[in-house]
C-alpha cells in the first residue's frame, strides 16, 4: 500500500465486496499504542451477510481509534489513525496481495509484513490441488454456510485439515486472497482535464446500471481477445412465414419477432457447436461446457442496457419463446427483474435492427464466449438463376472469444446460423 | 382481505417448521392446514402413531423372547380400544403442543384448505364454512403426500386399507397381505404380526426395503421370515376379488407362475403421491415433474418467484428432510439469500425389529457411481452390548474414502440403529475421518462402540474382532 511514513494516516473501512455498504462494529481488536501490521485484523464487523474480520491495509503504530463498539460504519469511513513507524517508505507499490504461504499470520506477530514485489501481483490465487477427486466437499455444515454467505465457492478452497478438511479459517483465508486479487486490478482511471476551461459542464453520478456496465465491459474488453465476423442471411421466405404466422403468436400473447426466431436457432446452433456454449476457467486451465441452453437478450431500457436470460430455449417452441420474450422484455423495461434473471446465459443476442445500421461489433458478455449482433434487414438485389431478384437480407455480426474459438469455427457457426434462417429444415436435421 | 408476509400452506413437519422459523426470523406468518393443530401426516397418521405401535410390537416380541432366558409370560391379552386410545393420546398431546407453540409465536393459524387465485393471493375454504382470502408476499407450499392407490386396488372395500387405515387400528384381522415390502409396509406388517395377524408380504422387486444395502436388510429379512407367514419377492398382485371370507388375490411371480390366496385384509403400501392437485397452481407458473412433484431449485424456489415448495410435495419422503427444507426456505424468504439445501447425509431409518439405518453413500450407490470405497464391517456378534440384549445378528459398517480415510457413508442394522445413525450423520457432515471416530472414546458397554471398532478395523485389527490379514 502506498503510505506516508511521517504523517499519520487514516485507515478507512475498505470495500468488502458482495455489495456490502456498511456494518456494525462488534469488536475492536487493537488499542492505541499497538503496533499494527498489515493484514492484521482490526475490527470485527457484522454485516447483513456475515461477520467479517477487517484486515488492516497499513502498518504502523495506532495513534487514535475513531470508532466505537456498536457503531454502524460505512465503507470509506475512517476506523483508525496510524503513525507509520520504521516501515520502509514506498511510493507507488501496487495493492498488497496475500503472500503465497496459506498459513494465516498470527495477529500478535510483530514483524512488519514485507511489501510484496510487483511481480507477486501477477500471481493468480494458487490453484487448489483437490485432495479427493469427487464426493461431497470435506467441510462441516457451518463452514459450508459461511462460505455461501460470503460468496466463496467452497469447492475452490484448499483445506488444511486432515484429509483435506476445510475449516472456517481456510474459507476466510481464501476470501481474503480473493479480495486482494480483486483489489489488484483497479478500474483504470485516466486523468481528466478540467473541462470547464472550454465551457459549461455538469456532473452527474453514474447510475448503478451504468457503473456495472462500465465495469463489465472494460473487464470483457481487457480480458477477451475478440474477433467479429459478418455475414448476411437471406430471410425473404422467413419474412413471408413470419407475416403468415405472426397472428398465431399474437393470439398466444407474444410477438413473432426475428429475435424470437433467432433465440430458437441459436439454441440449436449451440448444440451443433458446443464450444460456443462454454466458458473459460483460466485459473484452472479448464473449459466449462454447459449442458443447458439459455440465451441472453440485450434490452434497451430507460435505465440502461440490461440483459435478461431466456432459459432452456431448446425445450420451448418459437411461439412459446415469442410469448416469453415479450413478457420478459416488458418486465425488464419496468425493472422488475432481479440479478438472478440476468445470470447464467449461454450466449447473448443484441438486436439493434429497429434502430438501424448495417453492421456493428458487439462485445462478448463475459463469462460467455460469443455474442450475436443483429442489424437492420434490407432489400438488396441478389443474382439468382441468371437474374437479379429483390431479396431481404439480415446482417449478422458474431463476436467471439478468440482464446477458445478459432476463426474457421466462427465463420462456420455464423454461416450455419444464416443457413438455418434461410432453410429452417437444416436446423431440424442437425439440432 | 387479510395479509401476511409469508403464507405457509400445509402444517406437516415441513410446513410448521417453516412457519415457526420464519416467525422467529421476524416475519409475519400465516399457517394454513385443515386440522385444528399442525402436525400433518407425520403426527396424525405417519411417524408418530406408527412408532407408538412399533414400540408395543417390540415389547410383545421381547416378552416372548424372554422365554429363552428363563422368563415365561402368559400369552398377552390385547385391549384394542385401550391401545388405540393410548396411541391417539400420544398424537393429541403432540399436536396440541404444536398448537401451543403456534399461539406462543403469535402466528396466524387458519384451519382450512388453501388454493392460489394468483401468485400473491390465496383463497381459503375455512373449516368453519367461511371463505377467506389472504394476500401474501411469499408462500411456502407444504401440502405433503398421500398413499398411492394403483387402479387394481381402487375399489370400495373395507378389506383394503392404506397406511392411514392401518394406524387407525380398527381391528386385528386374522390374516393380512401387505402389498409392498418397503419401509411403511414392513413397519406396519410387523405391528399387525405382533398383535396376532398372520401377515404375508408381496414385493415386486427381488428384496425387501429396496433402497438399502442388502447386508443391512438381511437381519430384518430373517426375523420377518420367522414372524410372517410368507415373504413373496419378485411377485406382483395381478387380480383381486372380494369373497365372503376375504379377498381372493391373484399373484404372479417373475417366472410367470400364477397362484391364488385369500386374505382377510390387504394393507396397501406401494408408495406415496404428492398432493399437487387442487392447489390452483394453474394460476401460477409453478412447474410439476412427470410424477406430479413440484419442481424446485436448491433454495426450494419454484418457477414462480413468490412461491417456494418443500417436503413430500417435492419428493422429500422423510419428515426430517421436510423440516430442514422448511427451515431453509424460511431463511431464504427472510433474506438469507445465499443459503441452499445441500446436505451431505440424510438419515434413513426403518423402525422395524431389528432396525435398519443408513446415511450418506451406500455400497449400492458407490457401485453405480463406480466410486472406489473401502467398506469395513463390524458384526454385532463381537459386541458385548449386543450380547447382553440378544441382538447379535446386527451389523455396523462404514464406507470410507481410501485416499483420505474420510467417512462417506454409514450403515447399521440392529436394535437401536435409528438412534446410532445420528453419529454417522455427524461424521459424514463434518467430513470426519475414520481416525476421528476411532479415537473418540465411546461409552462401554454400548452399541455405539460398534462404530468405533469398525473405524478401528479400518487401520488394522479392532479390539474385539480379529480378522486374518486381508490382502
Ligand atoms: C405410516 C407412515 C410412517 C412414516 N414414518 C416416518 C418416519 O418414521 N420418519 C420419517 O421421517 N418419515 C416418516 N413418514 C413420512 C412423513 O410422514 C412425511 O415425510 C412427512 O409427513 C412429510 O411432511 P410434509 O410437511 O411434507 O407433509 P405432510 O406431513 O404430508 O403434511 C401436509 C399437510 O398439508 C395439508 N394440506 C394438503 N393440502 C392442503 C391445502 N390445500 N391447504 C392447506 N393444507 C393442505 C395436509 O392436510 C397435511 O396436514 C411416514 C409416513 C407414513 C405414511
Amino acid at each position: 500500500m502506498s503510505l506516508n511514513h511521517i504523517m499519520p494516516v487514516k485507515f478507512a473501512l475498505p470495500d468488502l465486496g458482495e455489495n456490502i455498504e456498511s456494518g456494525d462494529v462488534i469488536r475492536i481488536l487493537v488499542a492505541v499504542g499497538d503496533r499494527l501490521a498489515e493484514d492484521q485484523t482490526v475490527i470485527e464487523l457484522e454485516t447483513d451477510k456475515a461477520v467479517i474480520e477487517v484486515p488492516s491495509s497499513v502498518d504502523g503504530t495506532v495513534t487514535e481509534i475513531l470508532v466505537q463498539q456498536g457503531d454502524t460504519i460505512a465503507v470509506g469511513q475512517p476506523i483508525l489513525e496510524v503513525e507509520a513507524g520504521e516501515a520502509p517508505a514506498v511510493e507507488e507499490t501496487p495493492p498488497a496481495v496475500e503472500e503465497a504461504p496459506p498459513a494465516p499470520v498470527p495477529a500478535e506477530e510483530p514483524a512488519p509484513t514485507p511489501i510484496p514485489p510487483a511481480s507477486v501481483v501477477e500471481e493468480a490465487p494458487s490453484v487448489p490441488t483437490p485432495i479427493s477427486t469427487d464426493g461431497p466437499v470435506p467441510a462441516a455444515p457451518s463452514t459450508r454456510r459461511l462460505a455461501r454467505e460470503i460468496g466463496v465457492d467452497i469447492a475452490q478452497v484448499q483445506g488444511t485439515g486432515p484429509g483435506g478438511r476445510i475449516s472456517i479459517d481456510d474459507v476466510k483465508a481464501h476470501s481474503k486472497k480473493l479480495h486482494a486479487a480483486r483489489g489488484a486490478a483497479p478500474a483504470v482511471a485516466v486523468p481528466l482535464p478540467d473541462f470547464s476551461q472550454w465551457g459549461a459542464v455538469e456532473r452527474q453520478p453514474m447510475t448503478k446500471v451504468r457503473e456495472i456496465t462500465a465495469e463489465r465491459l472494460a473487464q470483457a474488453w481487457a480480458t477477451i481477445p475478440q474477433v467479429t465476423q459478418f455475414d448476411k442471411a437471406d430471410i425473404t421466405s422467413l419474412e413471408k412465414w413470419r407475416a403468415e404466422y405472426g397472428k398465431k403468436a399474437e393470439t398466444a400473447g407474444g410477438k413473432l419477432t426475428p429475435t424470437a426466431i433467432l433465440i430458437k436457432v441459436l439454441g440449436i446452433a449451440l448444440k451443433v457447436f458446443p464450444q460456443f456454449n462454454a466458458s473459460i476457467d483460466i485459473a484452472q486451465r479448464e473449459v466449462v461446457y454447459k449442458r443447458y441452453f439459455h440465451i441472453g437478450i440485450a434490452v434497451d431500457t430507460p435505465h440502461g442496457l440490461l440483459v435478461p436470460v431466456v432459459r432452456d430455449v431448446d425445450q420451448k417452441n418459437i411461439i412459446e419463446l415469442a410469448v416469453e420474450l415479450s413478457a420478459l422484455a416488458q418486465k425488464t423495461r419496468e425493472r422488475k427483474i432481479g440479478p438472478a434473471d440476468m445470470q447464467g446465459g449461454s450466449m447473448t443476442i443484441s438486436n439493434v435492427g429497429t434502430m438501424g445500421g448495417t453492421a456493428f461489433t458487439p462485445i462478448v458478455n463475459l463469462p460467455e464466449v460469443a455474442i450475436l449482433g443483429v442489424a437492420r434487414s434490407q432489400v438488396e438485389p441478389a443474382y439468382i438463376d441468371g437474374q437479379f431478384q429483390p431479396r431481404t437480407f439480415l446482417p449478422l455480426s458474431l463476436s467471439y472469444d478468440h482464446r477458445l474459438i478459432d476463426g474457421a469455427d466462427g465463420a462456420r457457426f455464423l454461416r450455419w446460423v444464416c443457413t438455418a434462417l434461410e432453410d429452417p429444415f437444416i436446423a431440424l436435421l442437425e439440432g | 382481505m387479510d395479509k401476511a408476509q409469508l403464507a405457509v400452506i400445509g402444517g406437516g413437519p415441513g410446513g410448521y417448521v417453516a412457519a415457526f422459523k420464519a416467525a422467529d426470523l421476524g416475519l409475519d406468518v400465516a399457517l394454513i392446514d385443515p386440522e385444528a393443530h399442525p402436525g400433518g401426516v407425520c403426527l396424525y397418521r405417519g411417524c408418530i402413531p406408527s412408532k407408538s405401535l412399533l414400540h408395543i410390537s417390540k415389547l410383545l416380541y421381547e416378552a416372548k423372547e424372554a422365554e429363552h432366558w428363563g422368563i415365561q409370560f402368559a400369552e398377552p391379552e390385547i385391549d384394542l380400544d385401550k391401545l388405540r386410545s393410548w396411541k391417539d393420546e400420544v398424537v393429541a398431546k403432540m399436536t396440541q403442543g404444536l398448537g401451543q407453540l403456534v399461539r406462543a409465536r403469535k402466528l396466524t393459524y387458519v384451519q382450512g384448505r388453501a388454493r392460489f387465485v394468483d401468485p400473491h393471493t390465496l383463497q381459503i375454504d375455512q373449516a368453519d364454512g367461511r371463505q377467506g382470502s389472504l394476500q401474501f408476499e411469499h408462500a411456502i407450499l407444504a401440502t405433503g403426500s398421500r398413499p398411492a392407490v394403483p387402479a387394481l386396488f381402487d375399489q370400495p372395500s373395507d378389506r383394503i386399507m392404506d397406511s392411514t387405515g392401518a394406524v387407525a387400528l380398527h381391528d386385528i384381522p386374522p390374516s393380512m397381505l401387505v402389498v409392498g415390502g418397503g419401509i411403511i409396509g414392513m413397519e406396519l406388517g410387523q405391528v399387525y404380526a405382533a398383535l396376532g395377524t398372520q401377515v404375508s408380504v408381496v414385493e415386486m422387486l427381488p428384496g425387501l426395503i429396496p433402497p438399502a444395502d442388502r447386508d443391512l436388510v438381511k437381519p430384518l429379512h430373517n426375523t420377518a421370515a420367522e414372524r410372517f407367514d410368507e415373504i413373496m419377492l419378485n411377485t406382483q398382485v395381478t387380480a383381486l376379488a372380494e369373497t365372503d371370507d376375504g379377498l381372493a388375490v391373484q399373484l404372479q411371480n417373475s417366472d410367470g407362475q400364477s397362484f391364488s390366496k385369500t386374505y382377510a385384509k390387504i394393507l396397501l403400501a406401494v408408495g406415496r403421491v404428492p398432493n399437487s392437485e387442487d392447489l390452483g397452481l394453474e394460476h401460477t407458473v409453478v412447474g410439476l415433474d412427470g410424477r406430479g412433484y413440484v419442481q424446485v431449485d436448491d433454495q426450494l424456489r419454484t418457477a414462480e418467484p413468490s412461491i417456494f415448495a418443500i417436503g413430500d410435495l417435492v419428493g422429500a419422503a422423510l419428515a426430517h428432510t421436510a423440516a430442514h427444507q422448511g427451515s431453509l426456505a424460511a431463511e431464504v424468504v427472510a433474506g438469507h439469500e445465499k443459503q441452499v439445501f445441500a446436505p451431505h447425509a440424510i438419515p434413513n431409518v426403518v423402525y422395524t425389529d431389528p432396525e435398519i439405518a443408513w446415511c450418506g453413500l451406500t455400497e449400492e450407490e458407490a457401485k453405480e457411481q463406480d466410486r472406489s470405497v473401502e467398506v469395513v464391517r463390524f458384526p454385532w456378534s463381537a459386541s458385548g452390548r449386543a450380547s447382553t440384549q440378544g441382538a447379535n445378528d446386527g451389523l455396523t459398517k462404514l464406507l470410507i474414502d481410501p485416499q483420505t480415510d474420510r467417512i462417506l457413508g454409514v450403515g447399521i442394522a440392529g436394535s437401536g440403529a435409528g438412534e446410532l445413525i445420528a453419529e454417522g450423520v455427524l461424521a459424514v457432515e463434518m467430513a470426519a475421518l475414520a481416525a476421528d471416530i476411532q479415537h473418540s472414546i465411546h461409552p462401554h458397554p454400548t452399541l455405539s462402540e460398534t462404530l468405533m471398532e469398525a473405524a478401528e478395523s479400518h487401520y488394522g485389527q479392532s479390539t474385539h474382532l480379529y480378522a486374518p490379514k486381508r490382502r
